[in-house]
Parts: C-alpha cells; structure tokens; sequence
C-alpha cells in the first residue's frame, strides 16, 4: 500500500532520514519504533507530505506522490496525526471533527450556505466523536479538554479525513494506563479497516498491535519484521530494547 | 435581543436623515457617509485580518486602486457608477490577486512587512501618473451616476447609497464566516498545519480571502473618491493602511461589527476634538485640538491593554454577565 524506496532527509549537515526502504501493507498496523532522534517523526513528515524528502520516493497505492502537497495526499487517503497535540483549540469538538469531515466531502469554495445546514457533516463527526470516545463532549471547546481528551481528539481528526492509510505518531504520548487502554482499544477497532502506521515508545501497546514492527536508529532501518523475529534480533536488543530486553 | 439588534440599527440608519434638522443635514449625513464608506473599508480588512489571521499592512492598496479606477473613470467621461464601480472592484481584486500571490508565501513579519512595502510601491507609481494630477491628486466635477433617477450628487442619495454598500458588504461577511470557506478560513487562523493536514490547501484559500478583501476595500475606495469627489495619493500611503488597522482593532479583530464599530468611534473621536473645543482641557493644553492623534493613541493603547477584543468585545463580555 505504501513504498518507500531510498528516502532521505538531512537538515544541514544532520542526516534525519538516511536512504530508508521500507513498506506497509493494505491492512496491517506497522509500528515504528526506535530510541529519541531516530529520524521517526520526520519520516512521518516525508511521508505525510509536510517535508519534503532530498532523495528516494515515495509510492501509496501504487502512484508515486513523492512531489504532492500534503492537503492532496490526504485527499488520496493518507492521513496522519501528530505527537504533539495539534487542533483547532478554540473550536468545539464537534466543529474540529466536522471541519475534517468537510475536508473529505466536496468543495469548500463555497461562500453563501451555512455549514451549519450540512446535517451530513455534523452526523458523520458525532459518529467519529462516540468512536474515540468523546461522545457526549461534543460542545466542549478542545482546548478545555482533559489531556486524554486531547489526544483522543488529536487522532479523530486525523480519522475524520476518511484515510485508507493513517500515520499515528506517538498516540499515547503522556497518557496513563488507564488512557492507553483505551487508546489501544480505539486502534483496535479502527485497525479492521484503516491501515495504520504507528510510531510508539509504549512497548507494550506495539507488541499487542503491531503485525510487523521496523526500528529505525540513527535515520536507518536497522531491522523489520514480524513482532516475535524483531524481539529476538540481536541488534536490536542492542541498540533500542536493551533497557527493557528482559521485559 | 441580539438577533434584534441589527435591524435596530439598520432602521436607525435608515431614519437618520429624516431626523436631521435642515441645517445640519448636509454636514451630518456627509460625515455618516464617510463613516459607512470607512466601515465597509474596515470590514473588508477585518476580513483577511479578524477571520483570516493574515496580518496585511497595506490595504490601502486596494482602497486606494478602486478609487483611483472610479475616478480616472470619471475623470475621462466614464459617469456611470455601474462602469465604474464594477471596474474598481475588479482592478482592486486583481491587485489583490497579484499582491496576494507573492505575499502570502510568506509569514508573520514578514508578511506584514511585504504588504506594506507592495503598498507603497504603489502609492510611488500613482503619485507619478502626472496625467491624473500626480502628488496633487485628482479632482472629480462629479459624483458617479446611477441612473434610475437618484442623484448622487445630493447627500441624501449617497448617504443611502453607502449604506447600502456597507450594509451588503456586512451581510455578505456574516453568509461567509459562517460558510463552508469561512470556516476553513477561521481554522487555517487558529491552526495553519493542521487545516493543511487535514486535507485543506491553505495558501489557495488563503489567496481567495485575500482577494475577496480586496475587492469590497476596491468598492470602499470608489465610494471614498465620489464621496470627496477627490482622490490623493495618501489615499494609498501606508498610514492609511495604519488607520484602517486602527479601526479594526479598535472595533474588534475578528468580530462581525469590529469595522463599523472601529470606523464610528476613530472618526467620531477626530472629529469630536478637532471640532469641539473642551475648554477646560484647552486650559491646561492649549494646543490640544492640533495633536488630536496623541489622544486617539491613547484610547487605542487603552483598548489594546484592557479590551483586546475590541469595543465589539466589550459590547457582548457585557451583555452575557
């Protein structure tokens, strides 16, 4: 579904993303993970299109996108959201979703009609809204949201885009277990029919989600593969899970 | 109350002038006049810079492009208003357009910056045309036309003449804030990267607000000229984008009312210290009236540090407690 073949990012003289190959099938969630400064959020960035890549290209679903802008790369199903969270702060929850909604359906060069008439784009963001769990919060103004909210809604927006292929970086950053259950139970229902690229530091929610696993270290992809392989592989234990090997 | 209050105001402004003593009619209405044009000049701004977050500091240019279109118009022979505003409108759009496209590459000081310096590009390139007057401006003999037997020329014709503008210009900003566009708009202010993440082409839509502005200030400025029936290059100068500034964020960034309300209080305000003497305060400066800018100054450092949503503000923080 997507490829990406020999992809690099440098900013100056640092080498970010460093001749990366690596691909996502239709279906599977595919953890990145990797130690701070691996190069993982500005892979995102290539691939979401908000970087631009130096070398290598990028194909999704066949058709190279390595030169689109990254509002047409959302319009052809490749999403992404954001560690940080990143939304529409003084808009309610409801108008954040449906804004996105609105993204994916028709035009939005039109100048006269209320969005506020458009039952469609507000029904289908209260479906969006009880999937990630903010059902009944859809008048809270996002910036008034709990942390655990926030982040709910930092990945519904990134939902409501209709993708095929979401890149999530880091959902449960700063979450509490009781949170990343729940994040990890939202993954878990969206996985039957969005493909998910996830970049992770909780390794216990990647080894419950992940079908395949690729760790990046230093701007490479030093291993990918099957959970259990990636687990056992030497340099990996070496270089990223050696703080918690044993775990 | 609230849904009421428009139409309180519309049905004032329509019954203003039958209200007015003879005497004082003409001066009265003429200066309603230049506030409704001011307004409609604030509220295009108010536009790009209250919904849209684009900071431009040189919308002068295209008040200023419409009412120098209208008035090289009409002062080649071209009276009719249905020519010439339409023609204004235009030109201040593809103005914007031009400007637009360059500008809006760029952000936040620097976008300030290079809209001010496109503005007054243009302000040197109007006081060359010595063709139509130069740095001395151009004098019209007349208002433009409008047929249909109302006289422009009468200040009663105009005063509802730029009421009108104003008043479409008001309801065409509250049908597009509330639109589709107006929407993404008010988003791509709160969020540029994620409105772009989501699947939005910012910078188009960005350009289509900016122009959209710039058309209703090229109305403005063609109104502003027949109104004075005299255009200057000043009209362009990059105080008079300042002013406009002004009267936005006076009025309220981003609020509904903010221009009309920030055009009445600043061009009140003018006109309240250069044309009343308050004796007690011309006691103690007696040269107050010839430095009325330091007191406007101080109402819009008062505004900014204690209402920094404008008088609209104000107005609604008091009506919901």
């Amino acid at each position: 579904m997507l490829e990406l073949k020999n992809v690099s990012k440098r900013f100056g003289g640092v080498v970010a993303t460093d001749d990366i190959t690596l691909g996502v099938q239709r279906g599977e969630v595919h953890a990145l993970i990797g130690p701070n400064g691996a190069g993982k959020t500005t892979l995102i960035g290539q691939i979401s299109g908000s970087l631009g890549s130096d070398s290598g290209s990028i194909l999704f679903e066949g058709s190279d996108i390595t030169r689109d802008a990254q509002h047409e790369r959302v319009r052809a199903g490749l999403a992404r959201s954001y560690q940080i969270t990143s939304l529409f702060k003084r808009f309610t929850v409801l108008d954040n979703l449906a804004l996105a909604v609105q993204a994916g359906s028709g035009s939005s060069f039109s100048f006269w009609r209320p969005v506020s008439a458009e039952a469609l784009l507000f029904d289908e963001a209260r479906a969006i809204a009880g999937e990630i769990g903010l059902a009944g919060r859809e008048t809270a103004v996002a910036m008034t949201l709990a942390h655990g909210e926030q982040r709910a809604l930092e990945v519904g927006l990134a939902l409501a885009t209709r993708p095929r292929l979401v890149l999530l970086d880091e959902p449960m950053a700063g979450m509490g277990p009781e949170e990343s259950e729940n994040m990890i139970a939202l993954l878990e229902r969206i996985r039957t029919r969005v493909t998910v690229l996830l970049v992770e530091h909780d390794m216990d929610a990647v080894f419950r989600l992940a079908d395949r696993i690729s760790v990046l270290v230093s701007g490479r992809v030093i291993a990918s593969g099957a959970p259990a392989a990636i687990r056992a592989h030497p340099e990996v234990r070496k270089a990223y899970l050696g703080e918690d090997a044993n775990a | 109350m609230r849904r009421a209050a428009p139409w309180i105001v519309l049905a004032l402004a329509l019954a203003f002038p039958l209200a007015m003593q003879a005497e004082h009619q003409n001066y009265y209405l003429s200066f309603a006049s230049r506030i409704f044009v001011y307004a409609l000049a604030a509220t295009s701004l108010n536009l790009i810079l209250g919904y849209g977050g684009m900071i431009s500091f040189g919308h002068a240019a295209f008040v200023g492009t419409g009412a120098y279109v209208s008035s090289i118009l009409l002062s080649e022979g071209v009276a009719s208003a249905w020519i010439g505003w339409p023609a204004a409108i235009a030109a201040s759009a593809l103005a914007a357009l031009a400007i637009g496209a360059v500008s809006l590459r760029t952000r936040g000081a620097y976008f300030i910056m290079i809209t001010l310096a496109f503005a007054q590009m243009m302000f040197f390139l109007v006081n060359s045309m010595k063709a139509y007057g130069g740095d001395e401006g151009l004098s019209l003999r007349e208002r433009a036309s409008v047929g249909l037997g109302v006289d422009l020329g009468s200040d009663v014709a105009f005063y509802y003449t730029a009421l009108a503008a104003l008043a479409a210009g008001l309801y065409g900003l509250h049908r597009l804030v509330h639109s589709r566009f107006g929407r993404v708009i008010q988003a791509i202010r709160e969020n540029e990267e994620r409105a772009e993440a989501i699947g939005y082409p910012v910078y188009r839509h960005k350009l289509v607000c900016f122009v959209i502005a710039g058309a209703a200030g090229g109305l403005a400025g063609a109104l502003l000229a027949s109104h004075g029936k005299y255009v200057n290059p000043n009209v362009l100068h990059w105080t008079h984008s300042g002013t406009l500034m002004v009267m936005v964020i006076l009025g309220g960034v981003g609020k509904l009312w903010g221009g009309v309300i920030g055009a009445a209080a600043l061009l009140g305000l003018e006109d309240l210290v250069a044309n009343h003497r308050v004796e007690w305060l011309a006691a103690i400066f007696p040269n107050y009236q010839q430095h009325a800018s330091l007191g406007v100054g101080t109402v819009l450092l008062a505004i900014v540090l204690f209402a920094p949503q404008g008088i609209a503000g104000m107005l609604a923080r008091k009506k919901h407690a």
